[in-house]
Formats: C-alpha cells, structure tokens, sequence
C-alpha cells in the first residue's frame, strides 16, 4: 500500500513518465517474485509428505504380507514375524479410548453449543483448547501416576485413558463446532410443535449433525491411533498375545518405535511395515471422515 | 441459538402451563400434568449431563495439573530452583538438573520455527491468495495430512532417511564446503542424530498446525481490506503485504505460538533423532536432550524414587511451559476470529 501511494509524489521528477513505467515495472516484478515464492512453499510443505509416504511403500511394501497381520512377533533371525497383536491391541486401545472419550467429549460439546456465553461455557472452551495442546508425554506421565503406580502394574486401561484425555477436548470442540451451524429454525420447530428441550436436543440438533459429529469423532480417532508418546509408560506394549485391559497391551506405534530404535535389520523391515500398516489405517480414517461430510459442514475437517 | 430456544420455549410455555383449568380437553388435567412434569424432570437430567460432561474438561485439567505436580513434588522440593538451572542430570548419585533439557527443548523448537513459519506463511498466502479454486482443497489436503502423520512414523524416516543424508551430504557441507565451521553452531564431528536433525523433523511436524491456523485468520480478513487495496492500484502482492498481512498479524503470530506449543512437546520423533545426550552445546550437530525426549527415554528405567520425581518434575515444567503458550496463542487467534467477525458481520 506504502509502494501504492507513493507514485503521485514521483509526478515532479525529472523524467515522471519514464520513472513511473520503471517503478511500475519493478512492482511488477515484485509481484511476480512473491507470487513465486509463495508457490514455491507450497510445494517444499506438501514435499515432506510425498517423500514420507513414498519411503514407506518402498521399505514397507515388501513386508506387507498376509503373516504379517496373522502371526506374532518372532526373535531375530527367524521369517515370518507379525505384528497380529499389535494390530489387535491397538483397535483395543481406540477401542476402550472411543468408548471414555466420545460419551464425554460429545456431551461437553452439545453444553457448548446450547450454553453458548456462559460463563462455564467460555471457560471450558478456553480450557478445552489449552487442554488439546498440551504434549502427549504429559499425558502418559498423567495416566502413570493416576492409573499406573496405584495398582503397580501398566494396563490397557490406563492406556485408553491417556488417550481418552487426549480426544475429550477436540471431540468437544469439533463437536460444538458442528451443532453450532444447525440452524435454529429446526430447533425452533421442533420446540413449537411440543418437544421438550432434551429431545429436541438429542433427536432433531445431533440427529441433523451426525455426520459432522462422526467426522469429529474419526478424526479423533485417526490422531490417536498414532499416538507413542501416551503409551509408553502406561499400555507399555507386550511381546506375548494379550486382549486383557487390565494386562500391559501391545500397540503398533509402540512396536514400530522398539523396531526401529533397535540394531537389527529384519526388525527395521518389520518397523517399516507396521508404519506403513499403520498409516495407512489412519488415511483409512481421514479420508472415510472427508468421504462423510463432504460438501454439507465445510468447515467439519478442520 | 440458546437465546432463540428459550424465547420460543417462553412463547409456547404459557399455552402449556395454566393447563389445569382451561386448556386440559384432550388429555385430561393430571396426565397432562404428570407429562409436563416428565418433561421438566427430562430435561433437568439432560441438562445436569452436559453440564457434567462439560465439568470433565476442566476437571480433566485440574487433574492432569495435580497429579504432575504431586509426582514431581519430592525432586522440586529437594532441588528447590536450581532443577532448573543446574546441568547436572546424574541418576547414579542422585543429582537432578533440568537445564540441559530445557536448552534442547527451546532450541530445537527455535530451529523447527525458523524453518516453518515463512513455508506456512507462504502455504496459508497460497491457500488464500494465490492458488486457483480447483487447487486449494486439495493442497489444503496435503498440508493437513502432514498433522496426520504419527510422530513416530516421522521418527523410523528421520533415523533412516534424514540422519544419513545430514551425515554425509548436508552437516559437511555447512561446515567445510560453505565454511560455516567457523561458527561455533556448525562445527564439530558431524553424528547424524543432533539438535539440527531434531529441528527440522519438528519444523514438518509444526509447519500443517501454522498454516492451518494462519489460512483460517487470512481467510476471516475482510473483502473491503483487500477491494481497497486493489482500488488504490496496488499489486496483488502490495495489497497482502500493505493490507492483508498487517491486518491478519496477531493471528498468524498466534499460529506461530501454537506451533511453538507442538514443537515443545513433541516426543517420539524428537527421542528418535535428538541423539538423547544430557549436555548443553553450542553446536546444533551436538546431540542434546529436550525435556520430552528426556522423560521418554528413561521413564520406564528410572533407576529410584528420586529419579522418577524429577522426571515428574520434568514433566510439570514442561506442562506449565506449554500452559502458556497455548494460554497465549488461544487467546491471540480468538481475539482476531472475534474482531474479524464482528467486521464482516
């Protein structure tokens, strides 16, 4: 805008015409080259993924067996190794996490939304979104002294409750974020025409905003899926064959994390493919989750 | 919607309450009654459940706050101060210092947001700006999948992918071939796992949560920002400079801090690429510790009581740290989303 004003003063040169094309073409080159350069870090940000995600069909791929979802870990040295339960233990621990955290985070979403103003409303927003940025490790160390050392041993349990922690405020927000573009009209006549408030609630607002109430709920689900650092002390992960809540659990990050950190190569390979498995999970999740809303909550992914 | 609700609810309420004498035809006086009644109790429960389920998240908070705090309270009292100032992290005899760790944190975070913030500047400008309609969901796609990625994921590439490359190709030629050895920053053996690698995997994992956040704040500027720009004969990019970008700045800035608060707390990637070596060097090819990475790796070792509470108190600094930052960078980007919507409204 600065650049934009200055022309009229340029008028009283020596050569005003002349001067004024030079600027003008310099602007425009100005132009050219941030244009540029924004477009240039496009392409360096989305870059990351495409190296990622292309490292791990070349090193995964070839491990990506049938065996590999049926069978168990092996020791080094020997074929066939897999990862079934780490596959299962992390479906558990979503699993018991959906199952604290979705009742909860859907719940303190609607109050959100319907109390929008509040004094409690505000505060919890506000809470909710600090909440939602706090390290994962701190709520694993959370989860350990609350759930770990009183009862002396790690567990599935307190594993689904770090995670739990972890989805209640986005669950919330997302979920207050959807009820919110319901319109009122539809509430307004679902209460004229006698409803009471709970039921009109539960079964004309939700009912309108499932799919973008779902959409909150996977994404949820998809970023936790891939969560390590909550786990490590509390699911712990288990070499042996486990469905037990109150049993330490395996989990595929944790698996991919012991592999990769360790000196072998057959278990790098392994920790290549249970990443691939692993993301490719999530990217199941994220895109059944777009699949759901698309077009009807523009802003429900975000 | 809640003011809306209760004046309808008002509107219908005095059809429905005197209903004893005059308007009880269909249903007779006390079914009627005894339904208004379930209708209250009904809605009474709904409401004492949300609100419950509202209570957990501070609750949540208070919670997670306490129990840190009360695990980290036995080293904090026995350190006192200089937990965080001291350097020495010694398990064997018992002598905890924090310092080391929360170097690594702030400098590795510090690298992270050097790199990410002009690329998730530029990608939120060409989210905004520049690209064509039919190109802007599916970058914003893209972007966004790089927050989807595990950090662990990002930790199995960084070990086997980025750290050689830094190994041979990149920490060589910073310090030999451009000469930059000269600095204390780029000088010393060039490992592989070091601050730099630590850097720059978190500057990808921070870089969706920017320009996430900056997108949304460009996109809630108003049209008269930029209709008045390009009337005066600005440049498109004179008009983002001159009137987008300063008009859109505390919220960027409030993007930046929340990825600030990411990059803070980013574990496995960090534990994978860091090199976990509790010392304070100037050298960003040195492996250092960030207080993350620290709790991760020696947690489930902990060689005693003393050992654990100060990783506990690792973890409260870390906590109240983070506390703040997102405090800050919330508070930073609601105060934009609330003037530009009161402007476009």
């Amino acid at each position: 805008m600065t650049t934009a004003a200055k022309p009229p003063t340029r008028r009283s040169g020596v050569y005003p015409a002349a001067a004024r094309a030079g600027k003008l073409r310099r602007r425009h080159a100005v132009n050219a080259l941030m244009a540029g350069l924004v477009g240039l870090a496009a392409v360096l940000a989305t870059l990351p993924l495409v190296v990622v995600l292309f490292y791990l069909l070349k090193q995964g791929a070839s491990s990506v067996q049938w065996h590999f979802f049926t069978n168990m870990p092996k020791p080094v040295g020997e074929s066939g190794g897999g990862m079934a339960n780490a596959i299962v233990g992390t479906l558990i621990l979503i699993g018991t996490a959906s199952l604290i955290g979705l009742p909860v985070g859907i719940g303190g979403g609607l109050y959100l939304a319907e109390r929008r103003g509040s004094r409690l409303a505000n505060t919890t927003r506000f809470l909710a979104d600090v909440l939602n940025g706090l390290p994962s490790i701190v709520m694993g160390i959370f989860a350990w002294q609350f759930l770990v050392r009183p009862f002396g041993h790690f567990s599935a349990w307190a594993g689904g409750v770090a995670l739990a922690a972890m989805m209640i405020p986005q669950v919330a927000r997302t979920t207050e974020e959807i009820v919110r573009t319901v319109p009122v009209s539809l509430r307004e006549a679902a209460l004229a025409l006698g409803y009471t408030r709970w039921r009109t609630s539960l079964t004309v607002v939700l009912r309108t905003a499932t799919a973008g109430v779902v959409t909150g709920a996977l994404v949820a689900i998809a970023r936790i899926a891939g969560e390590t650092a909550p786990l490590l002390f509390t699911a712990f992960g288990n070499q042996f064959w486990s469905t037990s809540l109150n049993q330490p659990i395996a989990a595929l990050p944790l698996q991919i994390f012991t592999y990769a950190v360790s000196p072998y190569d057959d278990w790098h390979a392994q920790a290549w493919a249970g990443a691939l498995v692993l993301i490719a999970l999530i990217l199941i999740i994220s895109l059944v989750a777009r699949v759901a809303t698309r077009g009807r909550f523009a802003t429900a992914s975000d | 919607m809640t003011g809306a609700a209760v004046s309808s609810e008002q509107a219908g309420s005095p059809r429905e309450r005197p209903t004893t004498p005059s308007g009880a035809d269909a249903l007779g006086p006390k079914r009627l009654g005894a339904r208004i009644q379930g209708a209250v109790i009904g809605d009474r429960i709904y409401s004492a459940a949300i609100t419950l389920f509202a209570l957990c998240v501070p609750a949540l908070l208070i919670l997670v706050a306490v129990e840190i705090f009360l695990g980290g309270w036995p080293a904090l009292r026995r350190f006192g101060f200089s937990f965080l100032t001291s350097s020495a992290w010694d398990p064997v005899n018992g002598v905890f210092g924090a310092a080391p760790a929360i170097y690594g944190t702030l400098v590795s975070s510090a690298i992270a947001l050097a790199i990410a913030t002009p690329l998730a500047i530029g990608v939120a400008l060409f989210l905004s700006e520049f690209a064509p309609q039919w190109l802007r969901q599916p970058v914003a796609f893209l972007v966004d999948l790089l927050a989807a990625v595990p950090s662990v994921v990002y930790g199995l590439w960084g070990v086997f992918v980025l750290l050689p490359v830094l190994r041979i190709t990149v920490m060589p030629f910073l310090r030999d071939t451009l000469h930059l050895g000269v600095l204390p920053f780029f000088s010393g053996p060039a490992y592989g796992p070091s601050m730099l690698a630590a850097g720059l995997i978190l500057s990808i994992m921070v870089l969706p949560y920017i320009s996430s956040v900056s997108r949304e704040v460009l996109l809630a500027v108003p049209r008269s920002q930029r209709e008045a720009a390009l009337a005066l004969g600005a440049t498109k990019w004179e008009t983002i400079w001159g009137a987008v970008l300063p008009y859109a700045k505390s919220g960027i800035i409030g993007g930046v801090i929340l990825g600030l608060g990411r990059a803070l707390g980013e574990t496995m990637a960090v534990t994978m690429l860091i090199g976990n070596r509790p010392q304070i060097s100037a050298s960003l090819f040195a492996p250092g510790y960030t207080m993350a990475s620290l709790i991760a790796n020696e947690f489930a070792e902990a060689s005693g009581d003393l050992h654990l509470s100060a990783l506990m108190a690792v973890g409260f600094v870390l906590f109240v740290i983070t506390l703040i930052v997102n405090a800050i960078a919330r508070w930073l980007v609601w105060q934009v989303s609330r003037a530009g919507g009161e402007k476009t409204a």
